[in-house]
């Protein structure tokens, strides 16, 4: 097999540190005992990990893509590491918002989580973070589903250390639907295999092109593409987020939102359009219709369930459903522009989203609810908190100079290149219904009085403050300085446009 | 310094007061001269760029490229010019009103007050000077958001309701219309540049043309086209000086501005005219004129009525617009000055009267004119400003309207204009009138009645003046607004 870009195989190893260093201090976590060492080692292996990923992307975009072989075999047979711009782009993502939730992490854990197990709390933070890492780093399709189930393993066990009972049934309602959603993958993967016999995502892309229209593809097709709608939870398939959301301790829930579906979304792009194709995608099968109506019916039927929320956790977890809509709206343009906006809007929302979860995060520290109750009068109770959530707010509005209004520019661009009115209207539209859940927070946290008895609360510690302030900022600065996420991102989508293979 | 860094320092400046004033608001006395020294500054900074573009010079800068061709830029012109030297101008005059009236009034939070109100002024001041219409769209977004916790500034079920309506009306137009519009601009023409001329001259059919008139027109609520009015009155839940700076001058002229920035310089006067896809917008104009008219005068409430006079007032501008000839371009554009000081004073009277005698309704004002013989005089003076009669100011854009309708050979918007002015005199005349040659009801007189606070009274005072003053210095601002209709 000859491999045009072999030259360019960068003799480093940080493609496979970028995942081995997260991975290995999970069990020192464990090991560690003392809830103070396990700290220490993710946060310096968190942070280690975001130093890695931002070298990665600055050598993609110095040097061009990297293949890295695992263990020294060659591909096809050994597995690969490659990162291309845009996964260099989601490794940094992924890794900034584990950083930045691990610096956030300890005044919250305490107050949720038992001492006793918090070791064991940041050995699955570590896992988690390992398995959306190689997700995002693996050129391999198998190697894929493994990192998958590494994520999802742990990230049930995550949700599950909520406090209240029932986030072991939100725990177990996620593990059924999550494991449907991995098995659809490796049937999907397993097929692909049985036709071409390679697991390496380029000779895949190779080897599928004479057997494109058989049944087997078709069908590896379909069970991927329902196996990863569910993962990423896709209108219809989103049943087991609200609960997951909702009942995980403060610290997951920003992390799960911020990471857990956008690799979902990531692995969609990379199958669509590295290994089955543009062509086979779209042209053959009809994948982007079902998509745009999912998407379109998704991001309305969320955002007015979001509306109706009494929780602001779950009220956030149901605009997230309909964030995904974006996402794969963008996708399904199938034009530079539309995937643009769908993978910039993948960077955008996990900044917002979870600078919104890291503000919920506080309220939850002082308040002990998430109640929308709990928020009266938090606005000069909690006057940081509480900007930064309406700063967040904003951007999920899509207010400009917010990096919600990046992704919408490029999205509706797309609906109008395509001539699409109604799709672009309906884009607009549902900014309107992100005001109206925003606001309902809004107006309780700075037009009602706390009750009489109320006791007296303080703003959360600067621990937590920092780190808050830190994503928000990031939403009004990449919402002004669009180069790096835009730019990347439009790079990335002419590169998959141009067939996914660099 | 030169033009270019003045233009982009001007916005600064404000954003430097509200900063400085969140900071020091534990000091009243110090926070307040912040506000006075900030609005000295920008006034100065903004008047020296007046001779430059009077010179024909027009300094333009690129701040930051936010999406690849279209940056945050500046691009100073007369019109832009004209509307920031009114709001920078009545701003001072307004910091001293606000003083007055916010302590003559005991009003909490005036740290926030005083923040917001200079992030207010800057982003209006940004959208004056825009380059393009991204520029012009986040300026008038950040308006928007820094101008409801003043519309909600007391915190009541009331403001709340208002602030609701407010940011309702503001958002869903900006965003579904206006937003789109601009898109759409983007994908028929590839730049949202302001260009002498317009840049849709050519990639449009006439269809299109009046679909995206309509867009950008309701699109831009802030005009307060009917049927999205609404909010306007909602605001007047806000003190007195918002009132009176940003619901008759910023944020509202922020909208005519829009409409007839992007008239002008988006599709260009001699392309909207040859469409003839103007026409809709001309009725459209001329409905909310008479009917927002004959509202005021149902309004006994005095900052309902002004509101409501407001919208009509606004739609003179916007007929400016759409009958898209060289006269009524001016007259509009000269009507955001006009009608800005004679609306601002009608305004400061009615906090003074409220200050004073706690008075909202105009027909519990019978009589006050005895106690308050400043701040009645000067409300005659504005009416007959608001009005168009000599020697005032708004005489001079009427006429430049009702020119500009000859011009364009539309005869329903000369009557229009004629009518409306006898419904101004009929709405705003007896007002004045009532109180200083009515007696006042009730047996007992209101003995303790006197003048509102020293600082309210001597900025309405000269607001009033200006009134007179723009009579006579209406030849300066008709040449300096002509480049606007060369082609």
């Amino acid at each position: 097999m000859n491999y045009p870009d072999t030259a360019l195989v960068a003799d480093t190893q940080l493609p496979a540190l970028q995942v081995v260093i997260p991975l290995l201090s999970a069990p020192l976590c464990a090991l560690a005992r003392n809830r103070r060492a396990a700290y220490a080692i993710t946060l310096l292996a968190s942070w280690s990990a975001l130093v890695i990923a931002v070298l990665l992307l600055l050598r993609v975009h110095a040097h061009g893509t990297i293949s890295y072989a695992l263990g020294g075999w060659a591909p096809p047979w050994g597995i690969e590491y490659r990162i291309d711009y845009l996964n260099a782009f989601v490794l940094v993502l992924l890794s900034s918002i584990g950083a930045i939730v691990a610096a956030y992490a300890p005044a919250s854990v305490d107050s949720e989580i038992p001492r006793d197990r918090q070791p064991l709390f940041y050995c699955a933070y570590m896992l988690c973070l390992t398995g959306v890492l190689g997700i995002a780093a693996t050129g391999d399709a198998f190697n894929v589903f493994v990192f998958l189930e590494v994520a999802a393993l742990s990230s049930y066990i995550l949700i599950s250390l909520g406090k209240s009972r029932k986030a072991l049934n939100a725990a177990y309602q996620y593990l059924v639907m999550g494991t449907i959603g991995s098995t659809f993958i490796l049937i999907g993967i397993g097929f692909l295999y049985m036709m071409t016999g390679t697991l390496n995502m380029v000779d895949l892309a190779e080897r599928l092109a004479p057997v494109r229209t058989t049944r087997p593809v078709l069908t590896a097709f379909a069970f991927f593409t329902v196996g990863v709608s569910i993962k990423m939870a896709l209108f219809p398939l989103h049943l087991w987020l609200p609960n997951a959301y909702t009942r995980a301790p403060s610290v997951v829930t920003a992390f799960i939102a911020s990471t857990g579906t956008k690799v979902a979304v990531y692995i969609m792009i990379r199958f669509i359009f590295t290994v089955y194709g543009v062509q086979f995608a779209f042209a053959s099968t009809p994948v982007a219709a079902a998509l745009i109506s999912l998407s379109l019916l998704g991001i309305f039927f969320a955002s007015t369930a979001a509306i109706f929320q009494r929780n602001v956790k779950r009220m956030l977890a149901y605009s997230s459903i309909a964030q995904i809509g974006y996402m794969v709206l963008g996708i399904s343009f199938v034009s530079v522009n539309g995937l643009t906006g769908g993978i910039v809007h993948l960077f955008n929302h996990a900044l917002m989203k979870g600078a919104l979860f890291l503000a919920v995060g506080c309220v939850m520290l002082r308040m002990k609810r998430t109640k929308l109750e709990e928020f009266r009068g938090l606005g000069y109770r909690m006057p940081v908190t509480m900007f930064a959530f309406t700063i967040a707010g904003l951007s999920m509005i899509g207010v400009p100079m917010t990096v919600g209004f990046v992704s919408k520019w490029y999205l509706i661009l797309a609906a109008l290149e395509k001539g699409w009115w109604p799709v672009a209207a309906l884009i607009l539209l549902s900014s309107l219904l992100a005001v109206v859940y925003i606001w309902r927070v809004i107006e309780v946290a700075y037009f009602q009085k706390p009750p009489e008895d109320a006791p007296p609360v303080t703003e959360a510690p600067l621990s937590m403050l920092i780190p808050l302030c830190v994503l928000t900022a990031a939403t009004i600065y990449f919402g002004i300085f669009t180069g790096a996420t835009a730019g990347i991102a439009h790079r990335a989508a002419e590169m998959l446009m141009a067939g996914g293979v660099h | 310094m030169s033009a270019q860094t003045a233009m982009v320092i001007a916005p600064l400046v404000p954003l430097a007061g509200a900063l400085a004033v969140s900071l020091l608001g534990r000091w009243p006395n110090v926070r307040e001269a912040i506000s006075l020294i900030t609005g000295a500054a920008l006034f100065f900074v903004v008047v020296t760029l007046v001779p430059v573009i009077g010179a024909g010079v027009r300094p333009a800068a690129r701040i930051v490229e936010i999406f690849p061709g279209v940056p945050f830029a500046f691009d100073l012109e007369p019109l832009g010019m004209l509307f920031a030297l009114v709001a920078s101008g009545l701003w001072i005059v307004t910091t001293l009103y606000s003083i007055g009236y916010m302590r003559g009034h005991h009003e909490e939070n005036q740290t926030r007050f005083y923040a917001c109100f200079a992030v207010a002024i800057a982003a209006a001041i940004s959208a004056a000077f825009s380059g393009n219409l991204l520029t012009l769209f986040i300026s008038y977004e950040v308006l928007t958001l820094s101008t409801y916790p003043l519309v909600t500034h007391h915190g009541t079920e009331e403001a709340k309701r208002a602030g609701r309506v407010y940011l309702g009306i503001l958002f869903s137009t900006s965003i579904c219309f206006l937003l789109f519009a601009i898109l759409w601009t983007w994908h028929l023409t590839g730049t949202l540049d302001f260009r002498p001329g317009g840049i849709l001259a050519g990639k449009a059919d006439p269809t299109t043309l009046g679909v995206l008139l309509a867009l950008f027109a309701f699109g831009t609520g802030k005009a307060a086209l009917m049927p999205f009015h609404r909010w306007l009155p909602a605001a007047m839940v806000a003190p007195t000086p918002v009132s009176a700076l940003l619901h008759a001058v910023a944020v509202v002229k922020t909208g005519v501005f829009t409409v007839m920035k992007i008239v002008i310089y988006i599709f260009g006067i001699d392309l909207l005219s040859a469409s003839a896809m103007n026409e809709w917008l001309i009725y459209a104009a001329c409905f909310t004129i008479l009917v927002a008219s004959f509202v005021a005068m149902t309004k006994d409430n005095l900052k309902a009525r002004l509101a409501y006079s407001t919208i009509s007032q606004l739609s003179y501008i916007v007929l400016g617009a759409a009958l898209a000839t060289k006269s009524s371009i001016i007259g509009g554009s000269m009507h955001i000055a006009m009608h800005a000081v004679g609306k601002i004073t009608l305004f400061f009277c009615a906090g003074a009267i409220f200050v004073a005698s706690h008075k909202k309704n105009i027909s519990e004002m019978r009589g006050i004119g005895r106690a308050m013989p400043f701040t009645m005089s000067a409300f005659l003076l504005a009416s007959l400003s608001v009005i168009g009669l000599p020697p005032m100011g708004g005489m001079w854009s009427k006429w430049f309207l009702g020119l500009g309708a000859v011009e364009a050979k539309e005869w329903i918007p000369l009557a229009v204009l004629m009518i409306s002015s006898l419904l101004n005199i009929a709405y705003l005349v007896p007002v004045g009138v009532q109180a200083f040659f009515r007696p006042p009801d009730g047996s007992a007189p209101d003995t303790g009645l006197h003048e509102a606070p020293i600082l309210c009274v001597v900025p309405l005072c000269i607001t009033a003046l200006g009134c007179i003053a723009l009579f006579f210095y209406a030849g300066q601002i008709h040449d300096f607004l002509a480049p606007l209709a060369m082609p």
